[in-house]
């Protein structure tokens, strides 16, 4: 049986944790993989901290990462990242603010779907499964710069690694 | 819809896909985090979904409805339950006729709760079947599994979901034959739905027929699933904390049990004699622990510090290797707050600048709690504010009295505020009081519901509205007034003032639209304009 994929997405309410998060674990469910995503409503919302996680592989049981197990931690907002450090597992992947060029985003508001491009790039999903969960999350008039966004991202990536 | 079909679904949403599929035939409740999606869900599948003002009107028209011949379901959170067992308690006697279950989706750990009471205890209380699922796929099973059992039976059941199987999304297949739906029609049957006492008496004694029927079709062909492992440890287990379970002990003999009220004895019997220790995780109290206890079987509890609190992964491995050290604490994150531009912002300043002694409620204006307000003196449950800070006036020594003023949103006045006006009208207090509602024209901390308030329905389609200053008015408050918390909060604040100073009774309502939900109410409001 393959090992569990443990991912944490972490940032503000309003900065599109849940959406990003939405968007992971759709993906990971088409490509295949038994996904679990589990995340807190409510109170979390009006603006204070939101962590959402997403685990996929052969067979998932409990949805929530347990602590010091997330294979990837991406936040969205630098005051998060060391509240959530904890999270990762020793040698996981720290997916922070900073692993994009904002000024490059057509839109601002798109850094959550930047920062998953990021992450895309070191997961075991295809490219077009990604471009079919993020179609199926996005009106068409929002598609363009969330696309623009990922795609930043996913080569943001590929440059730091080559 | 092919039957076939993989679905990736949250808990709630897998709940409203099988009221679906089984043909409910009306769906209602109250807004409450975590089980608000159900009904919303239910909506978006075309299905009949209301929001009813509160948890027990909610359910009593669930029980007319299921009188009626049709299934029903009804949706609320945990505390929702406690507004609701009056009914609960007696449509357990009376019985149904069309399926009904009603939704309790605790809150362990109280992410957006008061408190974080185990609803396992009404199922028992109550005498009503309660099933308890553990993932999505078995939200959507159990849903069907509660409308065959309630029908079969004709008994009301339970379906008691937590936080992290309402709102966690997994995998979800389809029933591809799911029970159809009877019409419905009325059939008198008096004698077990009046409940005059000597109705009743013999109502409670087939209620206890009934349950020993479900209890050993539960022993037979309940919805258990037994892991085979190793015989060194057996763990008893249901809900969310069977997940966590199978993760921290892959190697355990696990029984799960589906349904846990009435639990199948016998079958924990057996499932005991196979292993040399048995352990029961549960999340909140020790209800699988007594009831095991109770029947004679030998069965390790956790312990007592790990009833606070959601269970997972971690508390599983320390509470198999009886690790009672005290636990990481997690990182404190940055705590919710009134979004910018909040409207009750200029309320909370106001009652800050007038040193008032604040009679809080339920909603996002509990936040008013926190810095920089830190404007509330109580909260309790929905629509505590009005009745508290009366007994306050009642109370308190003159000078005291006369700063207490009662908070409390729109939504919640709906549920539960309006009694308490009326107790305000019949027993004064001799310093008058003041009750402030703060109506931002949504029911904003579940998600921006509707409300009997706001004039449109669950579906945001315009329908009749209570007018709170109309209602307000006819029960005999003196001073009303309406005003616009965000246009001036020194005006704002000086009317409080006066009134405070009146001696008389009062009701301010600040009216303005909750700053996330406004674009939205635009676009309703101009929807309407254009059907009409």
């Amino acid at each position: 049986m393959s090992k569990v994929i443990n991912i944490i997405i972490a940032g503000l309410g309003g900065q599109g944790v849940v959406r990003a998060s939405d968007i992971l674990a759709g993906a990971a469910f088409r490509a295949g993989y038994d996904v679990k995503k589990s995340e807190i409503h409510g109170m979390s919302q009006r603006g204070g901290s939101v962590a959402s996680d997403v685990r996929f592989g052969d067979a998932v049981f409990s949805p929530m990462v347990p602590p010091g197990e997330a294979d990837y931690l991406v936040v969205f907002d630098a005051g998060q990242v060391e509240a959530n450090r904890p999270q990762l597992r020793p040698g996981g992947r720290l997916i922070a603010p900073d692993s994009i060029d904002e000024r490059q985003l057509v839109n601002r508001r798109c850094l959550n779907i930047g920062l998953l491009g990021v992450l895309s790039a070191h997961l075991e999903i295809g490219e077009e499964i990604w471009l079919e969960a993020l179609s199926a999350s996005f009106p068409e008039k929002l598609l363009q710069s969330n696309l623009q966004a990922f795609r930043l991202g996913r080569e943001a990536d590929r440059k730091e690694n080559s | 819809m092919t039957r076939s079909e993989r679905l990736f679904l949250s808990g709630d949403e897998a709940v409203a896909l099988a009221a679906r599929d089984a043909g409910v035939a009306l769906a209602t409740g109250y807004p409450g985090t975590p089980s608000t999606e159900i009904l919303e869900h239910f909506a978006t599948l075309s299905g009949r979904a209301q929001w009813a003002p509160n948890e027990k009107v909610a359910l009593e028209v669930a029980i007319g409805a299921s009188f009626a011949g049709a299934r029903a379901i009804v949706t609320m959170k945990h505390v929702g339950l406690n507004v609701a067992a009056d009914p609960l308690f007696t449509v357990a006697y009376t019985g149904v006729h069309g399926a009904l279950v009603v939704v309790s989706a605790d809150d362990p750990g109280m992410w957006s709760s008061q408190n974080e009471q185990d609803n396992r205890r009404y199922a028992q209380a109550a005498g009503v079947p309660m099933f308890e699922p553990s993932d999505s796929q078995d939200a959507y099973d159990y849903t069907l599994a509660a409308i065959e059992v309630s029908e079969r039976w004709r008994v009301p059941v339970l379906l008691r979901m937590t936080t992290r199987v309402c709102h966690a999304k997994s995998v979800v297949r389809p029933a591809a034959n799911p029970p159809s739906a009877p019409a419905p029609g009325f059939v008198r049957d008096i004698k077990s739905r009046v409940m005059i006492p000597a109705y009743a008496r013999p109502a409670h004694r087939r209620l206890r027929e009934k349950l020993a029927a479900i209890a050993g079709w539960n022993e037979a062909s309940g919805p258990a699933v037994e892991i085979a492992g190793d015989t060194d440890t057996g763990i008893i287990t249901s809900g969310i904390s069977y997940m966590h379970v199978r993760e921290a002990a892959p190697e355990a003999s696990v029984l799960k049990i589906g349904m846990t009220y009435p639990l199948p004895v016998e079958r924990i019997r057996r499932f005991a004699a196979g292993v040399k220790r048995l352990v029961a995780i549960e999340e909140g109290d020790p209800y699988l622990v007594e009831a095991l206890r109770t029947a004679g079987i030998a069965v390790e509890g956790r312990p007592e510090m790990y009833r606070f609190g959601e269970m997972n992964v971690a508390r599983v491995r320390r509470i198999l290797k009886g690790d009672t050290s005290p636990e990481p604490k997690p990182a404190a994150g940055k705590p919710p707050q009134l979004c910018p531009g909040c409207p009750h912002r200029n309320v909370f300043t106001s009652l800050r600048n007038l040193d008032c002694i604040v009679s809080g409620d339920i909603g996002c204006y509990s936040l008013g709690v926190l810095p920089p307000f830190e404007a509330m003196d109580s909260l309790v449950c929905m629509g505590a504010a009005i009745g508290v800070g009366l007994g306050m006036r009642h109370t308190l020594p003159p000078g005291q009295a006369r700063r207490v003023v009662s908070v409390i949103g729109d939504s919640t006045f709906v549920h539960s505020g309006i009694t308490g006006l009326v107790e305000m009208i019949y027993n004064p207090p001799p310093s008058g009081h003041v009750v402030l509602i703060l109506d931002n024209g949504t029911t904003a901390m579940t998600g921006m519901q509707e409300h009997p308030g706001t004039g449109r329905d669950l579906g945001h389609h315009k329908t009749g509205r209570v007018v709170f200053e109309d209602l307000v008015r006819a029960l005999g408050v003196q001073l009303v007034d309406v005003i616009d918390p965000s246009a001036d909060q020194q005006a704002f604040q000086n009317l409080v003032k006066q009134r405070l100073d009146s001696g008389q009774l009062a009701v301010i309502i600040a009216r303005r639209n909750c700053l996330l939900a406004a674009g939205k109410i635009k676009q309703y409001e101009k929807c309407e304009a254009s059907h009409e």
